[in-house]
């Protein structure tokens, strides 16, 4: 029974509806977390024209100044002629107050700067040394990148290779590769890489070489499981027959079918080497100071924060924590698009 | 059954023969222990003397296998910096990083598990978003940032709980809520996702098609079955909480093993952060372990597989 369609007009989309299908791809498209990226990438790669200040050195007479837009802070104390420990926080000497007040007595009360305002010189604050937060974070972009695009490049071709080959070959290499990812699950790798960093000295290599023995096996678990179902193809098998060499087909033939899965893993496991890297750095086993990482810098701040001064601990947070957000985001975005199979794994 | 778990058992032997070794070559890489002991008064003969009791003048495999023999009976030397024996020391510490750790897990549970339910069975509602923003905020801020911020703003600027240590009952809090947020957020999401598909699966529909109540549905029928995923997990999580105890109780300055071995690293005292991490790594198993057999209870189709 056909419908009666007689009475349809089809009309071309209007312009506004043409305008609001555009907008629908474009809502689709993680715009946020590519746009945090995005940001993350240009401030690592331009760090120097970016950067308003020098991030390693600093003014001492500048230091802990707060960010751009807070108030300065103030306090009535009383101006003595010297002072105890104790009084400290009450009081001023004659000969300070004396700068700010040429007229001032003895006993009278002064407001004094505890904290000075913030400048819009230093957006964001400066440091214990005087150094510009904002420029350290612009900075400890690249650290950033640096040890995450060598991580997944060497710890995922690893991972890939040991996968393909636990794949292909099955039996024995496979049992021993599988059990090898076993053991790194269920050992406490940060302890041992901390352990690895303090023996053998910071340095930015062995950073990326201890995070390379953490990123591995979760690469070689997925491609070992695709090798598995496509070992069994047709195609595979008509390469066999046409005699290419194993190393062909594993690479020529399996290996582009588990790109897709590839993407989705690197995108989630930089998250993880962001965070783990960020966490060496705090613990002190991180890519040796001064050079600026977030991690170390949330550090720095740490026994700052009783005093009040927050900023040198909170931006560089805020900068993992939007970075590794935004890959999350961005990664679950791929996986429904690419392989929506995934989804049922995390 | 058996089979499986006796694999599972020889695995766990395997990993923490493979830590010892690692942790040995490690301890022997960074140069002569006996720099640390002894100073630079001391003669040659103190010096070969001390070779001799610490078994330095033995070739290295039999070093190890001295490592071993020690280790098994739970002899890691004496600590350096404390001047007592490993084990002593380690188990001083042990019990606030098993607080911490049993604490930190619960909040996970508590809050995961619960809120996973709501935002599943009230998808797109409110508690959703809500449990979306704590599952972000779990998985995308780092443990430690996220411990000095809490510590910052209810501990200075409110006052409401220490900043650090261990005092009172509520100066566990925070560096539970820190520790426990990750795996709160990861449980939420699992938790989520499993229930989803269950509700959605025919079993449910006929239930409600018999008109079983909705809560007897969510309960019974549909939330045991949305357990096995956070199951799973749960072993990966008692595991990592022991090692995500390193950076909070160095935050919180907490005193456990996780400060424990960091104190033991900075201060190149070998002994004793060999005892640790061995402890860490025996926790870290058993605790796999204990999750496989229990998976294994649960889930039938691992049992007979």
């Amino acid at each position: 029974m056909a419908a009666d369609l007689s009475g349809i007009v089809i009309t071309p989309p209007t312009r506004r509806a043409k305008a609001a299908g555009v907008y629908r791809k474009i809502k689709r498209l993680p715009i946020l977390p590519l746009f945090v990226l995005g940001l993350v990438v240009v401030c690592g790669v331009f760090a120097p024209w970016i950067a308003p200040h020098d991030p390693e050195s600093g003014d001492l007479r500048e230091r802990n100044i707060p960010p751009a837009w807070s108030n300065g802070e103030t306090k009535v104390k009383v101006v003595v002629e010297r002072m105890t420990i104790s009084e400290r926080t009450t009081s001023v000497t004659l000969s300070d107050a004396r700068e700010v007040d040429p007229n001032i007595q003895l006993g009278n009360n002064i407001e004094v700067f505890v904290r000075p305002a913030g400048s819009t010189k230093f957006l964001l604050g400066t440091d214990h040394l005087g150094r510009d937060v904002l420029s350290r974070v612009i900075y400890g972009a690249r650290i950033s990148i640096l040890v995450s695009v060598v991580t997944l490049v060497v710890g995922g071709s690893i991972g890939v290779t040991m996968g393909l080959m636990a794949g292909w070959y099955g039996g024995i290499v496979d049992e021993f590769l599988m059990r090898l990812v076993d053991i790194k699950l269920a050992i406490p790798l940060i302890l041992i890489a901390l352990v690895l960093v303090i023996t053998l000295g910071q340095s930015l290599w062995i950073i990326v070489t201890v995070l390379c023995l953490f990123i591995w096996p979760r690469f070689a678990r997925q491609v070992r499981g695709e090798v598995l179902q496509l070992k069994n193809m047709d195609y595979v098998s008509l390469a066999k027959v046409s005699g290419a060499s194993t190393a062909r087909i594993l690479f020529i033939h399996i290996f582009p079918g588990t790109i897709n899965t590839l993407i989705v893993v690197a995108t989630l496991q930089v998250g993880i080497v962001i965070l783990l890297e960020s966490t060496l750095s705090f613990l002190g086993a991180g890519v040796p100071p001064p050079t600026p990482a977030w991690g170390s810098m949330v550090a720095d701040g740490r026994d700052k924060l009783a005093g009040g001064v927050w900023w040198i601990s909170t931006f560089p947070g805020v900068a993992i924590m939007l970075t590794v957000m935004s890959l999350n985001w961005f990664g679950d975005w791929l996986r429904d698009t690419l392989d929506p199979r995934l989804r049922q794994l995390e | 059954m058996q089979k499986y778990l006796v694999r599972r058992f020889l695995l766990a032997l395997v990993t923490l023969a493979a830590v010892s070794l690692i942790i040995f070559i490690l301890s022997r890489v960074s140069g002569d222990p006996r720099h640390i002991y002894l100073d630079d008064y001391s003669t040659q003969e103190d010096w070969d003397r001390m070779g001799v009791v610490l078994g330095l003048d033995k070739p290295y495999y039999q070093q190890y296998g001295i490592f071993l023999k020690g280790a098994l009976r739970g002899d890691f030397g004496e600590s350096v910096r404390e001047g007592r024996p490993v084990t002593e020391v380690v188990i001083e510490r042990a019990p606030a990083t098993l607080l911490l750790g049993a604490v930190s897990f619960s909040f996970s549970i508590l809050i995961g598990v619960p809120l996973g339910i709501l935002s599943a069975v009230k998808r797109g509602s409110l508690v959703d978003g809500f449990g979306k923003i704590v599952a972000l905020i779990g998985q995308s801020a780092p443990p430690f940032w996220l411990g000095i911020m809490l510590m910052f703003f209810f501990a200075v600027k409110l006052g409401m709980v220490p900043p650090y240590g261990k005092q009172d009952w509520n100066s566990i809090i925070l560096p539970a809520v820190t520790l426990g947020w990750y795996y709160a957020a990861a449980n939420m999401r699992l938790v989520r996702s499993a229930m989803l598909d269950v509700l959605d699966s025919e079993y449910i529909k006929l239930a409600r098609a018999k008109g079983v109540n909705s809560r007897t549905i969510i309960m019974k029928h549909a939330f045991r079955n949305a357990l096995i995923p956070p199951l799973t997990f749960a072993g990966v999580t008692i595991g990592a909480l022991v090692t995500g105890s390193l950076v909070v109780e160095t935050v919180f300055a907490w005193p456990g093993l996780g400060r424990l071995a960091i104190e033991a690293l900075f201060a190149f005292d070998y002994p004793l952060l060999q005892g640790v991490v061995i402890t860490f790594t025996l926790l870290y198993v058993t605790a796999a372990f204990i999750v496989d057999v229990l998976y294994a209870y649960i889930d039938p189709r691992i049992r007979y597989a």
